[in-house]
């Protein structure tokens, strides 16, 4: 999973597609996901790490994992697989 | 000593002063020309109405002066112009409404030969991208367009109406487009239509998707000097852009360099493009002259006014490539405080 190249990211969370001209602002755990996704992390890597340095348990970060990954999808910010 | 060189002296003339709700590019084209460091121009503001507010914006216009509609005829016109070139001595005039550049094509020749520069599309191209011909010059080019039906009368409507389905798109023939979501809202749009503009009518296939708009200045050889598109924000109840983006995407500037090299386009242009979910690009207007959000354009380093100015004057200009993306204009309005002596001396004299 990655997110497009040309899809501009800053450190507070705000996202911009140049192609588009569409803007989201992701809150801090979604801005540290949507980091991490960037730095190459997999799946379980992001896992692991969320899990560790929040307090959650790892069913109910999948599911809120899917279900932004989801978005981040049909906002077409991330490469066709 | 060293001798600082001093700038040349232009007079440039603009129309498009109506800052409205539905706005000419005139006060954008002025503020793009007054920031170019080549020469010091001189604006002289061509108005229609003696409340176009761009006639009391002092720091845009330096004298303004009426001239008559372009109903009455290029002649008219032209006499208007010889006493306004008497007085200010104009090297350029950039028209920037649809309805009038029909009259300043007729009349470029002449010009020309009295001093006066334009850099315009010619006649034939003018009215080949006519909103009754767009479907026909896009299919000519290989451009996509939505299907539509030139109208005439009542009976036509339905006919159209069972071909696209509704909603369908009811534009007058200069001016103005309704969404219709049924044939008698059809209907008693193509009487308002009709009345205001006159016939024919167009109806047009309704395609959803992003409203996208490209500013584009082509050389009239088939290149074109400049290309920035602009994704519309905010959007008027008339369908005006009130804020913008700029864009990067490879396939908007391909679709007007195609365009460009096409028609050999010569001056101003805007696209006004829908992409749809698919991502299939279709053009829904071709407007033959700068839009009135063309300032956005030199903030993203494109100067595209100046541009139209130099080639006027027979000036090589070179091919603008990079520009700012994400890049944004907002619209605001402003209530200018005027006196009634300036008020007065445009009505009664016809310049201010």
């Amino acid at each position: 999973m990655k997110i497009k190249k040309n899809i501009a990211v800053n450190e507070s969370g705000f996202l911009f597609n140049p192609a588009t001209g569409d803007s989201f602002s992701a809150n801090p755990i979604g801005s540290e996901i949507i980091r991490l996704i960037k730095d190459g992390k997999s799946n379980d890597e992001i896992r692991c790490i969320i899990i560790k340095n929040y307090d959650v348990v790892s069913e109910a970060f999948e599911k809120d994992f899917y279900d932004f990954v989801s978005q981040l999808r049909d906002f077409k910010l991330l490469e066709e697989e | 000593m060293i001798r600082t060189p001093t700038r040349k002296r232009l007079t440039i003339a603009v129309t498009g002063l109506n800052a409205i709700d539905s706005p000419g590019p005139g006060i954008a084209i002025i503020r793009a020309i007054r920031e170019c460091p080549d020469f010091t121009p001189r604006i002289i503001g061509l108005s229609y109405d003696a409340l176009e507010p761009g006639i009391y914006m002092h720091d845009i216009a330096d004298k303004t002066y009426q001239i008559p509609y372009p109903s009455t005829g290029s002649e008219n016109l032209f006499s208007r112009l010889q006493y306004i070139h008497s007085k200010e001595k104009i090297d350029v005039i950039i028209p920037n409404f649809d309805a009038e550049l029909h009259n300043f094509i007729k009349l470029s020749k002449k010009l020309n030969e009295m001093g006066i520069h334009l850099f315009l599309p010619s006649l034939s191209q003018l009215e080949a991208r006519e909103k009754i011909n767009l479907f026909a010059f896009c299919q000519k080019y290989g451009l996509r367009a939505p299907k539509d039906v030139v109208v005439y009368k009542e009976s036509e409507i339905e006919k159209a109406g069972k071909q696209f389905g509704y909603p369908l798109v009811v534009k007058g023939k200069y001016y103005e487009a309704t969404i219709a979501y049924s044939f008698e809202q059809a209907r008693g749009v193509f009487y308002k239509l009709s009345a205001k503009w006159g016939l024919p009518v167009i109806l047009q296939e309704f395609i959803t998707g992003t409203e996208i708009n490209i500013a584009v200045l082509g050389d009239g050889k088939g290149s074109a000097v400049s290309i920035i598109p602009m994704r519309k924000l905010y959007i008027t109840d008339k369908g005006k852009a009130w804020a913008g983006i700029t864009l990067k995407d490879k396939r908007l500037i391909a679709l007007a360099e195609k365009f460009v090299k096409a028609t050999k386009w010569r001056g101003g242009l805007e696209l006004e493009i829908v992409r749809t979910e698919n991502e299939k690009l279709y053009i829904l207007e071709i407007n033959p002259r700068f839009p009135a959000w063309i300032y956005l354009a030199k903030a993203a380093g494109h100067n595209q006014p100046v541009a139209l100015v130099k080639m006027a004057l027979g000036e090589r200009v070179r091919k603008y490539k990079r520009y700012e993306v994400g890049k944004m204009f907002i619209r605001y309005s402003w209530d200018l405080i005027t006196d009634l002596d300036k008020f007065q001396k445009i009505s009664v004299y016809g310049e201010n």
